[in-house]
């Protein structure tokens, strides 16, 4: 048996099952039921890790979600992860856990260097020292605090555990299942009430796990088991545990994270790592109990001080002994309680009290158990550098402002307590003005901004009595304003030990000649000191002093640091704490993984992905897809080893000489119906839509208020009443956004309705001079002449017994028709027009050639549109209006909108009519000019074209009317090039437009 | 995140809404003469109001209607929701 420090009997861990484990390479036994700290204590394992900046060593001060020190590296399924409390870490057999923030070795750490430099380490000291100068921050300063600093490694691999969200609605949502917790989620239960009771721990019950009280009469640890056993068979009620309640958002929601599978060697199959819980509640109880405070003094941040709370919970829950000669230095009550718990286990503990003569129950117990006491005696300074081995302990005078003869005494751990902070933090962030509590020197749950009640610990009442019945009112009223019902519960007996008033005393003064660090935070390693030299500079404001010292800013909040820092600042300052004020809580409470937070929303999940009818027909035909939004859409469809370049050539090329087909089921579609349609088409678009017939379509572009370009497409009227709006893919929800702005909010009186049917149809742009040919055999039954359907022509039809809509519109510049058919006979026509398209030399063409076909055209798309442009500077403003207003048209008038040499779009060839131009580059004067040279416009979309066969942009370009025929130069830093270019018209291919007529 | 009520659905979370700016704007009737202060107070000028204002949100997710949101922008304290058209007392 190598776990020494384990005891023969008692605790709360499964002695049947040992689990073997590794800490920093060796190999370890505990039990199930064991945290990684309790493994590692019963081990005679104290030394765990560095402190963060003078690389002191460190301990284990805390059980639980307090602790500052145990923080370590954790190996679980070939997965790693930092930033691990020990004291949270359950054991699982296999587990392997590293130390952090040492540097080569837990044993010998070279940044402990800087503990015999800390006169160089005061506060500040990174603002200070790493100042000056400037350069060796990057090549010095930085690399070494990054390699010194950090409590661990994050793993660079993907994440492969599964982390999922939870949305939950309850009456009242309970954090925390001691005392208080159980006793308000029983009565709310028995109401009726939908109850969640949340535990953060393994095991319920809190504090009744650990202290010697009675309740109806059995030990509080059973009232709690069979409390527990009778809400988990409750309907109404989920119990929770390993769930932590970390933040309180606004309108009662709540955000617990559940570890689910965090205590198993390995998750198991379809069961997520961690899940969690977005929680609105209708009431919130808050039971998280109290954290017990550290008295400060000399070197208290030796391995083997600790809290006197934590070591009663190793005794009492693990079976485990921090110490074999323990010594306990209290101002309270409570660190007798441990003492008694060591003497009943055959241990002879000290105990070192810094009140003057208190009397209570607990220390005639104490007494009579014939444990030592020393009244008005204080720890001066522990002595030992890996783990105490001994204390210089001193009387005290009354005022606590002298220190008597020193005496050394042999010990191998000290417990320290402090009294107890209620734990206010979720009350705090729900916007509770928290108030300080005299009685207890600590900060308690004032007025509630929302529905949230405190109670037990948390609100600073420290009796068992008391919390129980303040706890089964609070459930049983809340609970009957909610359900209507009110079930009387009897009020259970309560047998506990009344305790003593506390010592208003948290820090030992330093004796004479002596400058032993007296620590207060002890993961950021701030000591007494820092907060003085603080305010001998000048610093004020807590949160001032907060960030300048770095007190309470470690990843466990100062939970055990802050009041002690107050009553430091509060005492030099000579203020009360309450005047001083408490820094502010903010979620979480406690860290949290970015996978949990993430939670399956990774990867693919990210966003949801859309693809077309014709989606697996693409697959089919080796469609290379491309994201257009949340759509899939194919980018280019590869034949044999062709590159992309390759491939959208020969599709765009195709289109020009034979006949293409692209799918573009993805353009938003719009469905407007209403007497008032044409009204409300005439105020959303620039143009006219007032006489538009029957049967036609017409593009229009619709601007923001402000008059920059929001959007552009066809819209077709179907019918007297009914018109079918497109809008580009990027847009599609957008637009729908503004029509029904519009409608709803400024303009009730037009009596139109508007809908999304972009997946109520698939369509497909046929393409190129023999498209008409291809469209005969399609529907050999209608006349699809130029003059049956002639350009902007609309017509109904079906498609071998497929209703279809046919309309004559053109992206591409060629003689074009759009098909739309019902969604479901997406995949039926568009192999109908591949197969019918054969004697033609149809060929699918993707986005790639799509995009060719509109630059060379001179079309505007996304690229030119992109929220900065106008009408005139993309060259439509031979769309605007002048006898009707619309939406943005006053904007026009706008002094920069009208200035004479205002961008605009124009066409842009490489002198050499061979390199090709980078997308987004600048265009120049002057490509010799110094720094910065003045920018005249960008390209904005660039192409290989089919029809010139070179290459050819679009720009945005200042003045851009009159610079046709200018040689400029395109350059692109990013590219590193410089390329000699000469501005020509944006209609590079049939300026007269004559082809979509044809 | 908010619990806003939706005059047509109920109870939703803030996640299925958009927010939509100071519903007191009131857009310049079309055809009218305007002064540019008048248009620039329309497109642009807004008040950071601290404490209770009349906002426009979305309901996006939902039944896709806009509503007015009585909402205090300190506290996120919802007072009061209305449909687009209702009259606000
Ligand atoms: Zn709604």
């Amino acid at each position: 048996m190598n776990q020494k420090f384990r005891l023969e009997n008692g605790g709360l861990i499964n002695r049947d099952k040992k689990l073997s484990f590794k800490f920093n390479g060796k190999t370890y036994y505990g039990y199930e039921g064991d945290t990684l700290a309790s493994a590692l204590i019963a081990n005679g394992v104290h030394l765990v890790g560095r402190s963060f900046k003078y690389h002191r060593p460190r301990g284990f001060f805390g059980a639980g979600v307090d602790e500052p020190y145990a923080i370590v590296q954790l190996y679980r399924n070939n997965e790693t992860e930092p930033n691990i409390k020990a004291t949270e870490q359950e054991l699982f057999e296999g587990l392997e856990a590293k130390s952090v923030n040492c540097w080569p070795s837990v044993n010998f750490d070279i940044g402990a260097i800087n503990n015999f430099l800390k006169i160089f380490l005061p506060a500040g000291f990174y603002y200070k020292t790493f100042m000056w100068p400037k350069s060796f921050w990057y090549r010095v300063y930085e690399p070494f605090i990054r390699k010194a600093a950090g409590l661990g490694v994050a793993s660079t691999k993907h994440d492969k555990e599964r982390y999922e969200h939870k949305y939950e609605y309850c009456d009242l949502l309970i954090a925390g299942s001691g005392p208080s917790g159980l006793a308000s989620a029983y009565a709310a239960a028995k109401n009726g009430a939908r109850v969640i009771l949340a535990e953060d721990k393994p095991r319920f019950g809190g504090s009744l796990l650990t202290s010697d009280v009675n309740i109806g009469n059995q030990s509080g640890e059973d009232w709690a088991k069979s409390i527990i056993s009778e809400l988990k068979e409750m309907p109404n009620v989920v119990v929770k545990n390993r769930s932590q309640v970390f933040g309180y958002y606004d309108h009662n929601m709540l955000v617990m994270s559940e570890k689910v599978s965090d205590h198993l060697p390995k998750t198991k199959k379809h069961h997520p790592k961690q899940r969690l819980w977005y929680i609105r509640a209708k009431e919130v109880l808050i039971s998280s109990g109290s954290i017990e405070r550290p008295i400060v003094f000399g070197n208290n941040d030796t391995p083997g001080v600790m809290l006197s709370s934590a070591a009663k919970e190793y005794l009492k829950v693990y079976g485990v002994l921090v110490g074999k000669n323990p010594l306990v230095f209290t101002n309270n009550d409570s660190g007798y309680e441990t003492a008694i718990e060591f003497k009943k286990n055959g241990i002879n503990p000290i105990i070192l009290d810094s009140r003057v003569n208190p009397q209570s129950e607990i220390i005639d117990e104490a007494i009579n158990l014939g444990i030592k006491i020393n009244f008005s005696y204080v720890v001066v300074a522990a002595h030992g550098y890996k783990k105490v081995s001994s204390a210089d302990i001193a009387k005290i005078s009354d005022d606590k402002k002298q220190l008597g003869t020193i005496e050394n005494i042999k010990c191998d751990c000290i417990c320290v307590s402090g009294f107890w902070t209620p734990t206010i933090h979720l009350a705090s962030q729900s916007g509770n003005k928290t108030k300080f509590k005299e009685e207890i020197d600590a900060f308690v749950p004032g007025t509630s901004k929302q529905n949230e009640t405190t109670l037990g610990a948390a609100n600073g009442i420290f009796t068992l009595e008391e919390t129980l019945k303040d706890s089964f009112i609070a459930g049983q009223d809340l609970s009957k304003k909610i359900t209507n019902k009110d079930n009387k519960i009897s009020f259970p007996n309560v047998v506990e030990k009344k305790s003593s008033q506390h010592d208003k005393f948290w820090c030992v003064p330093l004796p004479k000649g002596k400058s032993y660090k007296r620590f207060l935070d002890f993961q950021n390693d701030v000591a007494v000191s820092d907060i003085e030299i603080a305010l001998k500079e000048g610093y004020r404001s807590i949160e001032h002093v907060k960030r300048y010292t770095t007190l309470g800013m470690a990843t466990d909040q100062g939970k055990t640091s802050n009041l002690n820092g107050l009553q430091l600042v509060s005492d030099i300052e000579n203020k009360v704490v309450p005047a001083v004020g408490h820094t502010t809580f903010r979620p979480p409470y406690t860290p949290i993984s970015i996978g949990a937070i993430v939670g399956r929303e990774v990867g693919k999940h990210s966003k949801p992905t859309r693809k077309s009818p014709m989606h697996s027909w693409h697959e089919k035909n080796n469609a290379v897809f491309v994201d257009a939004g949340v759509w899939l859409r194919p980018r280019y469809y590869k034949q044999g080893n062709e590159t992309l370049f390759e491939a959208s050539k020969r599709e765009a090329k195709n289109v020009r000489t034979n006949v293409g087909v692209c799918d573009v089921t993805t353009l938003g579609k719009i469905d407007i119906k209403g007497p008032d349609a044409a009204e409300l088409l005439n105020r959303v678009y620039t143009n006219a839509w007032l006489k538009l017939p029957v049967g036609k379509a017409r593009y229009g572009v619709m601007l923001r208020e402000d008059g920059i370009v929001m959007d552009d497409g066809t819209t077709t009227r179907i019918s007297e009443n009914h018109y079918h709006m497109t809008t580009t893919t990027a847009q599609a929800a957008n637009v729908l956004s503004h029509l029904e702005y519009y409608l709803q909010l400024v303009w009730p009186e037009l009596n139109v309705n508007v809908v999304s049917t972009t997946e109520q149809w698939a369509g497909a742009a046929i393409a190129g001079p023999k498209s008409r040919k291809l469209l005969e055999k399609l529907f050999p039954k209608n006349d699809v002449s130029n003059e049956g359907l002639p350009f902007m022509g609309y017509m109904e039809s079906d498609l071998f017994g497929v209703k279809a809509r046919i309309f004559r519109i053109s992206f591409s510049g060629e003689l074009a028709y759009e098909v739309n058919v019902e969604s479901n006979n997406g995949q039926f026509m568009w192999e109908k027009i591949i197969e019918l398209g054969q004697e033609f030399q149809v060929q699918p063409y993707g986005t790639e050639a799509l995009s060719t076909l509109r630059i060379e055209m001179g079309h505007v798309a996304g690229s030119e549109l992109d929220g900065r442009t106008i009408s005139y500077d993309t060259s439509l403003e031979g769309l605007i209006s002048k006898k009707k207003d619309f939406i943005g048209k006053r904007s026009l008038n706008r002094e920069a909108f009208t200035s004479s040499d205002r961008q605009k779009i124009v066409g842009v060839i490489p002198l050499d009519k061979k390199t090709s131009i980078p997308e987004g580059s600048h265009l120049v004067k002057d490509a010799q000019a110094p720094l910065p040279n003045k920018k005249l416009g960008h390209i904005s979309a660039s192409c290989w074209s089919v029809e010139h066969d070179n290459p050819f942009s679009l720009a945005i370009l200042k003045d851009g009317k009159n610079m046709i025929g200018e040689k400029l130069f395109v350059m692109s830093p990013l590219k590193n090039k410089v390329i000699p270019v000469e501005i020509v018209s944006s209609h590079y291919v049939d300026p007269k437009g004559e082809r979509v007529r044809s | 995140m908010l619990h806003i009520k939706c005059p047509y659905c109920g109870m939703r979370s803030q996640n299925e809404f958009s927010y939509g700016g100071d519903a007191s704007v009131k857009r310049p009737e079309l055809n009218k003469e305007i002064s540019d202060e008048e248009w620039d107070n329309f497109v642009y000028n807004r008040k950071s109001l601290r404490g209770k204002h009349l906002e426009l949100w979305q309901h996006l997710s939902g039944c896709r209607q806009w509503i007015k949101v009585e909402r205090d922008t300190t506290t996120h304290e919802i007072f009061n929701t209305y449909k687009a058209d209702e009259e606000i007392s």
